[in-house]
């Protein structure tokens, strides 16, 4: 029953990831001043991209051809982690919160290897700044999650959501600061404005997209989708570790209905946010970007150290 | 019987150095055996067609290389025998060989710890001899004798061993000094450049000055006991002073030897200069009999640990596993970058060793017996996957004659199987999730998060901030090797080279890299295996091991409590397979849309070349920016101009070139520091006779006034 409803959960989160983007997009848009395209436009474009024959550059070896795949499915299992609609799920005991940062270590090295592989200078290029930004978010990022994780004593995520949720409203100092830096991780690591812009192929700003340059077809349909999955997954890290309340603690129909309708509400909720700040912030120089990522790392420290002078229990 | 394996193994290998020896004595062979066979046998013909076979000209070379590693990989399979037999049993055996000084034999002991080392040492040693014959075989004779690399390979190998088999100050330091020398030797093999035995003498030089540290650590030790046996040394009690003078002198001179930062110097000068072989053995094996050392040291014969010397540790620790990797990052020759990094996976070792000493001092002896099992599982993997990525290297270097990786490029295509087996290598030293790799590194994040039990304010503090340097670490290792991968077999060909490489032909140069990437591959699934091994090395030495485990069996990895974290690499993988496995069936099901092959988009301008690929310093220059104080920096750009007014640019010279800070800061004012020192001394030689005449007779009158 437990591994079911995991699955099911899995599967909704992988559904629903093309509808968060779309309902971005529609945010953005209203925000400025531009008529939107439907709600349902990402799906559209994923099953239009699945039908179409994939262009793949001569230079082109196997591992051009499989990153795709291997990036969606460790994305995949890095959503599988995560309390969605439910906490206590079997998936979050099988890895946990530090084994979630390693997919996306997985799903990353694939795919800066795959901007490599065609030898062009976009790709290289992409892949090095791909690689530069993450180095430095993903210290910030388990900063971040170590003050969590050791608020509740435990790394399983099931298990420091149940944690939060359960000692109530208590307002802690060390979650402010760890939930701003989580919050600017997530736009670095989405490839969000003011990092990068997903909605350029200017030379001079672009890094996801200098890296998918050559894929063309279902290829690309896997890696779009994998990265709006991967927005979603740091969109319900944010809501559900900071604001857990709504989600399911029994496996009732009636929790995990509430559940699903408290984290869509909280992540449409954020997608607002995110496209209030998309809109009023301009993207900013490729070297101010460690400015930025040194000031998350900043606040997650700053979030620890409070965790550790103000809070610990002795 | 474990004793006797681990005997055989000592024995072995130095048989198989003895045995090269015999590659210029094949005439007096076959008059030998030709006299031999007319004695014993009377029907000597077709035996004599047999053995001349092998002694004639043209088989003897490689037929004596071919003997010669197979007895060292004998001695890697006893071994590994030996190490398994005493890790299961968990049994102690000690043994006294008389030889050495008349009133101290040798004492040997075998125990857990070094049945653990025995089991690095004899993988290790399996892959090289496997590779070995195909590698050596390109040698030229007269200027690379075999003679002398068998010869010193045989004897580092058993000077390895030895030294995990020492119980007593004397022996161990012998076994020490013919580890060092013997791999002195190799590494000046190729003496022919000058840069290579400048490079063998800084390592000798480093090599000696640590030894002389360790005989002082021991010396300390010594004085406050009788005798030089560890038993002795393990009895006595020192005050906390002498104890950490033992403690500093131990950890300069074992530190010197595993690379800790700052005193690495002599590995990425030493490693790329070294036959490939022997730097798999000095990276992936040497560093860890040095842990070794530090660990036998620290952990057993001083007894107490003191939590200040795991603080001390947790800093060097942290320093040298951001400095290895972020060194690692700008190398562009191969074999330079991978001797960097074995400093990175050096530090996160000694990091993690630092912690279980804090937390043994600190009255947990649980937590310490997780931070020792991160600790040694490290040093396992990291041997799996340097040795791994050394012999890579060899290939590569074997197939195109070149490691300068701007030179390289789309051997993924030319050589399919080493790719593969890179690939691996790769992902396990930037630990990703289902390699070896990521779980020691998610036992040492699992050990800093348990700081909360700790009292010390500022080591609570100090804890998760080397945690968050680890986590950078991890994720400038991922970097540097996509660097090293994608540039190396992606892409297209950068050089002449590279491009007309093919895939290696010798099956046992791919065997034992694929032995080495197989068990990188299994022991990321199935971590159990190793854990129950340290497990028992941590009852033997901490008294302390997890907490029971075995109710969540194989399948699950739960060091601390099943409650507070678990990892189970079996269902990750069966997770990934499945989706995987589900997207690629879906997708694919339409004949209609396979792939369709064209030019790669040249923004319509054509005629994309292969300089217009990323290069290395290109691929790192935005980390080159941003962590600009960590090297000294030598950049240049030169214009060749021509034409009216020099506007004309004919071309563009660009010049990198990228110190290590601590030459300057450190070595260099040593350097001036004794040479001027000893300008000081030589004052006192005027080269006149009547002076020398009269410092003897004031040296004698001196002594007649000691004595008197």
């Amino acid at each position: 029953m437990n591994w079911l409803i995991a699955i099911l959960q899995t599967l909704l989160f992988v559904a629903l990831a093309p509808l968060l983007a779309g309902w971005l997009k529609w945010c953005k848009c209203y925000l400025q001043n531009r008529k939107a395209p439907s709600l349902f436009q990402p799906y559209r474009d994923l099953l239009k991209l699945t039908h179409k024959q994939p262009v793949v550059a001569e230079q082109a070896s196997w591992l051009f051809v499989t990153a795709p795949y291997i990036i969606f499915s460790a994305t995949i299992l890095a959503a599988s982690v995560i309390p969605l609609i439910a906490v206590d799920l079997p998936t979050s005991a099988s890895a946990d919160v530090i084994v979630m940062v390693g997919f996306f270590a997985f799903a990353r090295f694939f795919l800066a290897l795959a901007g490599l592989d065609i030898g062009t200078a976009f790709g290289g290029m992409g892949s090095s700044r791909e690689m530069t930004i993450s180095s430095l978010a993903e210290p910030a990022m388990l900063m971040a999650v170590f003050t969590l994780t050791m608020t509740a004593s435990t790394t399983n995520l099931s298990g420091a959501i149940a944690h939060v949720l359960n000692s109530g409203l208590v307002l802690r100092p060390s979650f402010v600061f760890a939930l701003f830096a989580l919050i600017l991780v997530a736009v670095a690591e989405t490839g969000r404005v003011p990092v990068d812009n997903p909605s350029t192929h200017l030379e001079l700003t672009m890094i996801h997209e200098a890296m998918i340059l050559e894929y063309s077809g279902r290829h690309l349909a896997l890696i779009e989708w994998a990265s709006q999955l991967k927005l979603m997954i740091y969109g319900v890290l944010i809501a559900n570790i900071f604001f857990p309340w709504g989600i399911a603690e029994t496996f009732t129909a009636q929790a995990l209905g509430y559940g699903l309708l408290a984290i869509m509400g909280k992540l449409g909720l954020l997608a607002i946010f995110l496209s209030i700040a998309e809109t009023l912030v301009a993207k900013m120089r490729l070297f101010r970007v460690q400015e930025y990522l040194g000031f998350a790392y900043l606040l997650g420290l700053l979030g620890m150290l409070s965790h550790i002078i103000l809070e610990a229990s002795r | 019987m474990i004793l006797v394996s681990a005997y055989c193994a000592v024995l072995l290998s130095f048989a198989s150095g003895l045995l090269a020896l015999l590659m210029n004595q094949q005439h007096i062979l076959l008059t030998l055996s030709q006299y031999a066979v007319k004695k014993c046998f009377n029907d000597a013909g077709h035996r004599q067609d047999w053995l001349n076979k092998y002694l004639e000209e043209r088989h003897y070379p490689a037929f004596l290389r071919l003997a010669v590693f197979i007895l060292l990989g004998l001695s890697g399979v006893f071994a590994v025998l030996a190490g398994l037999a005493v890790l299961i049993t968990q049994s102690v055996i000690t043994d006294q060989i008389a030889l050495g000084l008349p009133w101290l034999p040798w004492h040997v002991r075998f125990d857990c710890l070094s049945g653990f080392f025995y089991l690095i040492i004899g993988i290790g040693v399996c892959a090289v001899s496997l590779y070995g014959p195909g590698y050596v075989h390109s040698n030229k004779e007269k200027d690379h004798p075999f003679a002398v690399l068998g010869l010193f390979t045989g004897l580092f190998v058993s000077g390895m061993l030895l030294v995990l088999l020492a119980d007593d100050a004397f022996f161990f330091m012998i076994a020490w000094e013919l580890m060092s020398v013997a791999s002195y030797f190799l590494v000046a093999f190729q003496h022919e450049k000058s840069a290579n035995r400048r490079a063998a003498f800084l390592y000798l030089l480093m090599a000696e000055v640590g030894a002389l540290s360790i005989i002082l650590g021991f010396g300390v030790l010594a004085s406050f006991s009788d005798g030089f046996t560890f038993d002795a040394l393990r009895a006595s009690s020192l005050s906390t002073t002498w104890a950490s003078i033992a403690f500093v002198l131990a950890l300069l001179g074992f530190g010197m030897k595993a690379g800790i930062v700052p005193v690495h110097v002599w590995l990425p000068e030493a490693h790329p200069v070294a036959p490939s072989h022997i730097s798999a053995l000095m990276s992936g094996v040497m560093l860890k009999v040095a842990l070794y050392g530090l660990i036998r040291f620290c952990f057993d014969l001083l007894g107490d640990v003191h939590w200040q010397w795991g603080v001390v540790l947790l800093i060097l620790g942290t320093l040298s596993a951001l400095g290895g990797i972020l060194y690692a990052m700008m190398q562009t020759n191969l074999k330079r970058l991978l001797a960097y990094s074995s400093v990175e996976n050096i530090g996160i070792i000694f990091m993690v060793l630092g912690l279980s000493m804090i937390f043994m001092a600190n009255g947990h002896p649980q937590l310490a017996a997780l931070g020792f099992l991160a600790a040694l599982f490290h040093a396992f993997n990291h041997a799996l996957f340097k040795n791994l990525l050394f012999l890579g290297a060899g290939i590569i270097h074997h197939q195109t004659h070149e490691l300068n990786i701007d030179m390289l490029g789309g051997l993924i295509k030319r050589m399919p199987k080493t790719s593969l087996l890179f690939l691996v290598g790769c992902m396990s030293i930037s630990s990703l999730p289902l390699f070896n790799g990521f779980v020691s590194e998610w036992l040492a994040f699992q050990t800093a998060l348990q700081v909360d039990v700790l009292d010390n304010g500022v080591l609570r503090s100090l804890i998760p901030v080397s945690a968050a340097a680890l986590a950078l670490t991890a994720a400038l290792a991922a970097a540097c090797f996509v660097k090293v991968f994608g540039l190396i077999f992606l892409g297209q060909a950068r050089s002449r080279n590279s491009g007309k490489a093919h895939e290696v032909h010798d099956k046992g140069m791919l065997a034992g890299p694929a032995l080495l990437a197989g068990l990188c591959f299994f022991i990321g699934i199935f971590p159990g295996v190793i854990i129950h091994l340290i497990n028992n090395v941590s009852s033997q030495l901490l008294g302390a091991t997890l907490p029971d485990d075995s109710t969540l069996g194989w399948l699950w990895l739960a060091p601390v409590s099943a409650h507070q974290a678990s990892y189970s690499a079996p269902l990750v993988l069966i997770g990934a397979l499945i989706a995987a496995g589900i997207c690629y069936g879906y997708l694919r099901r339409n004949p209609l849309t396979v792939m369709r092959r064209a030019e790669t988009w040249d923004c319509g301008f054509g005629g994309l070349t292969p300089r217009m690929q990323y290069s290395s310093s290109a691929f790192t220059m935005p980390l080159r920016r941003i962590f600009a104080s960590v090297w000294i920096i030598d950049e240049q750009i030169y214009k060749d101009t021509q034409g009216a007014m020099n506007q004309d640019v004919t071309a563009v010279h660009y010049q990198l070139h990228i110190e290590d800070h601590s030459w300057p800061r450190l070595y260099r004012p040593i350097a001036c520091g004794v040479n001027s020192l000893s300008k000081q001394v030589g004052r006192i030689q005027t080269g006149n006779i009547r002076t020398y005449l009269g410092y003897s007779f004031a040296t004698l009158l001196l002594l007649l006034w000691v004595i008197s």
